[in-house]
């Protein structure tokens, strides 16, 4: 790729080792001014982690970073923003209960000896604010801001500073409506015009396309790709995003019956605010099937299983388990009926920190290791040795915090601690996330053995090779809808990225080949 | 990869290191007895180890409650006034009876059913606070600080912040035998009952927390609220059951209180919660929740009575007897974030080989 421009910021040969992973490999990538420079990859691949050593808040383990052509070498994204590098988050970094104002200086006050000035700061805001055109008061609270408002806030905040020459965004049209998208895409036209250099991260393809100017594509930690978006299509971003898979699981056959093991019908989970964060989702799950729900972040896949599990009591539908129809799951009845849920976060809502490995993985299944009432120890043991065992959780001893385990053996107990519940609907959620390879392949080859076993298996995953390689079928949700169901043939990488882009601010499908329901 | 682990023992300094801090509650006792016992007068005779048991024991029951609910991650700061509480509900029932207007009498229960009273009345408070805490959310300190004033405010109004005197009973009325419960012993052994009762709770509340499913859900609650109810565990049950636990033994501390002292006063067990928490915290469990042991709550309980009693055995001020106490209880409490922060770096440690 040519150009005359020069680049305002150049990541160098950056390579980021994390203890066990390599992050990223030797990446270069430039960031010219006035120009959208979109980075983009599957989850894991790398873009997270090179926008963070860019804003100051990581450090590279080798190469350099250029702004303005001299080598920086940021602590803290403090200093990253006084040298005009500001980024925003995909979350919110905001105090709802303050002003507007006074959000915009929390960590860089004016004060006078000591005695903050807000006058100084609430005229400083508003001619920001003023500058982005957006109608925003800078003596608002916070809370009374749509979302939409309080992302511009965030870009006013980066504006702060006297020469913002590198704007990163990350994700932030994942929780916008259309019509705040139209709002914010205007922004980054204003933005470009003064010569701003954007750094925009983005798994939508159809809006990079729209406001991109350059791709950088990563995978696995390595730049896979470079290209003005003048040149490219979607179907060429896709290519080079998902690459050849060489992750092979055997399928193992069920030799039984397929028949259903769960059906739902009209699954719904009403938005805060309006809307649908799972929209009417029908469908079926067999035995001795693994069936993926694949989607982009936010998409309610996470909601839909958290429903069906009983987590969310504002969710409506009909849930038929084994045969009974299910109205008001109730956690622990759905367990007990054989339903359980390996949850995304496995630190916050699948450990016990405090407890053992022992402990950890008896959480759901302790009352059946009793007698008369009383915890039966060698029962216990007998039970978690053997899930140690089939698992191949690697311990030294299972007395021993949770915490000792590396996150692969973590995320093995909290499935263990489900196959003790004598599970037969697996709802795994993003169950391969942040662990090694090793202990991914290990869970899926366990995740197959289930099905074989005669289970459904629901594996809610957002990288294609892993979806592809482990699942029967597939369902992809976009935006609270099913927006495909592709088994066989029909599942190819192309046909799930585009169902995963379908339903969202356009209504359309993206216009690439692949059977996807409208 | 993780058996090089396992086989690698721990330098000795480290470990020893460690064995010191882990059984730090421990020495810190075992210091305070020979030290009292060098200065304070009479500290080794009989009599005052048997009062300072008798002290530690009414002051431990609430200690074991409080044990359970620190570990669910909440707090009960009701217990002082229901021991305040159960103490003039029994006084008042021993003395002026239940008034059935009705029929225009006055029913005299006897001992045993004055009691199978006070402990309902003090599972309904804990009911009540268990459930806003566990169904409204209403957060433990807020609700148990209501539950404390209720309490309170009931006590006083029981008698109009009189004390009932003299609880010896009355053989006309048929409740005779109540200052037994304070002051007898199993004959021929010199153990009074009030002391064989903490026993056997402590050894209910130790039995409880080991032994049952609900012990190692009370854990599970207080380690990681959302993994425990992701894994099934009924929450709402379990919190509820700690706040009752906690004001029934609470309600037992108040009645062994009475019936030492033979009469009940509505201020008796003001601030106690406080020496409780003293007592758990001191016994290694973490305010956070989670971690915990009855065991080393007996300890922490003892820690504080001795400290107390040996304190006034030499004569130092009440006034002081407070600073001394507080900076114990800092310094216990700086140790212990120590400890943790050492078993994490060393966790991590091991994880990262």
């Amino acid at each position: 790729m040519e150009t005359t421009l020069r680049p305002v910021m150049e990541a160098i040969g950056i390579t980021k080792l994390y203890p066990g992973t390599v992050a990223l490999n030797q990446v270069d990538f430039s960031v010219y001014p006035g120009k959208v420079n979109v980075l983009i990859g599957e989850n894991g691949a790398g873009k997270s982690t090179l926008m963070k050593i860019l804003a100051g808040i990581e450090k590279p383990t080798e190469g350099r970073v250029l702004l303005d052509g001299q080598e920086v070498h940021f602590t803290d994204t403090r200093e990253a923003s006084a040298h005009g590098v500001g980024i925003i988050h995909q979350e919110l970094n905001l105090f709802p209960d303050m002003r507007v104002a006074d959000n915009m200086f929390a960590g860089k006050e004016i004060s006078n000896y000591g005695v903050i000035d807000r006058k100084a700061q609430t005229k400083l805001a508003s001619q920001v604010l003023d500058k982005l055109q957006r109608g925003i008061n800078p003596n608002e609270l916070m809370l009374n801001l749509r979302v939409g408002q309080q992302q511009i806030v965030e870009i006013a905040k980066t504006m702060l500073e006297k020469q913002l020459k590198v704007l990163i965004m990350d994700e932030p049209t994942s929780s916008l409506s259309n019509a705040e998208v139209e709002v914010l895409f205007h922004l980054i036209e204003d933005l470009k015009s003064q010569g701003i250099a954007i750094i925009y991260i983005s798994h939508r393809l159809e809006e990079i396309i729209r406001i991109g100017d350059f791709v950088t594509i990563l995978r696995d930690g390595q730049r896979v790709a470079n290209a003005e978006v003048k040149d490219i299509s979607v179907n060429w971003i896709i290519e080079h995003m998902v690459g050849h898979s060489n992750l092979t699981i055997e399928k193992l056959p069920y030799p039984g019956e397929p028949e259903p093991v769960m059906t739902v019908t009209d699954y719904c989970l009403p938005r805060v605010g309006g809307g649908w964060t799972v929209d009417h989702v029908s469908f079926t799950l067999h035995k001795g099937e693994v069936l993926g729900i694949y989607g982009l972040m936010g998409a309610g896949r996470t909601e839909l299983v958290e429903s069906l599990m009983g987590l969310h009591p504002e969710s409506t539908g009909k849930l038929v388990l084994a045969g009974e129809t299910i109205e008001k799951p109730s956690i622990p009845e759905q367990i007990a009926r054989g339903m359980v849920l390996v949850p995304e976060d496995r630190q916050r809502d699948g450990l016990v920190q405090t407890m053992s490995i022992a402990n950890n993985l008896l959480l759901t299944s302790i009352p059946h290791f009793t007698h008369n009432g009383v915890i039966r120890k060698d029962q216990c043991k007998n039970a978690v040795d053997c899930t140690v065992r089939d698992m191949q959780i690697k311990v030294a001893d299972v007395k021993h915090l949770i915490s000792s385990l590396s996150g692969g053996n973590q995320q093995k107990v909290v499935i263990g601690k489900c196959v003790m519940a004598n599970a037969r609907v697996f709802m795994m959620d993003e169950p391969s996330r942040g662990i090694d390879v090793g202990a991914k392949t290990d869970i899926f080859i366990l995740m197959r053995k289930f099905a074989a076993q005669g289970n459904g298996v629901i594996f809610v995953g957002s990288e294609l090779k892993e979806i592809m390689s482990v699942c029967d079928r597939v369902l992809v949700m976009s935006n609270g809808k099913i927006t495909a169901d592709l088994a066989g043939a029909e599942m190819t990488e192309a046909a799930l990225v585009a169902a995963s882009a379908a339903n969202l601010f356009t209504g359309k499908a993206a216009t690439i080949e692949g059977s996807v329901i409208q | 990869m993780n058996s090089t682990v396992s086989n690698r023992k721990p330098q000795a300094g480290v470990s020893l290191g460690m064995i010191l801090l882990k059984g730090r509650t421990f020495i810190a006792l075992a210091i305070l007895l020979l030290y009292f016992s060098l200065r304070a007068p009479n500290f080794t005779e009989w009599g005052s180890v048997v009062l300072m048991v008798k002290h530690a024991s009414i002051y431990g029951l609430l200690a074991l409650g409080m044990t359970m609910v620190i570990i669910t991650g909440g707090i009960d700061l009701s217990v002082g006034s229901i021991v305040g509480l159960s103490g003039m509900i029994t006084g008042g029932m021993l003395i002026e009876g239940i008034r059935l207007p009705w029929i225009a009498g006055t029913l005299y229960p006897n001992v045993p059913l004055i009691l199978l009273i006070v402990f309902l009345l003090a599972i309904l408070v804990g009911l009540c606070s268990g459930e806003l805490i566990a169904r409204l959310k209403v957060p433990a300190f807020i609700a148990t600080l209501g539950a404390m004033y209720i309490c309170r405010g009931a006590a006083m109004l029981r008698s109009g912040g009189a004390t009932f005197p003299n609880l010896f009973g009355d053989a006309a009325k048929g409740n005779l035998g109540f200052d037994l419960i304070g002051a007898g012993s199993i004959p021929g052994i010199d153990v009074p009952y009030s002391i064989l009762i903490f026993i056997a709770m402590a050894l209910i509340a130790a039995f409880i927390m080991k032994k049952t499913p609900l012990g190692n859900q009370i854990y599970a609650v207080g380690g990681n609220e959302r993994a425990a109810q992701l894994s099934g565990i009924k929450i709402h049950k379990v919190k509820v059951f700690v706040y009752i636990f906690s004001a029934l033994l609470a309600s037992m501390s108040g009645i062994i209180m009475t019936s030492q002292l033979r009469a009940a006063h509505p201020a008796t067990g003001e601030s106690w919660e406080m020496n409780a928490i003293a007592s758990v915290v001191l016994g290694g469990t973490s305010m956070s929740g989670g971690v915990g042991t009855i065991g080393g709550t007996i300890i922490g309980v003892l820690v504080i009575t001795v400290l107390n009693d040996g304190m006034i055995m030499m004569g130092v001020s009440s006034f002081w007897q407070m600073v001394i106490k507080g900076v114990v209880i800092i310094f216990a409490v700086v140790i212990d974030l120590v400890q943790k922060d050492l078993q994490k770096k060393a966790a991590l440690a091991a994880r990262l080989k």
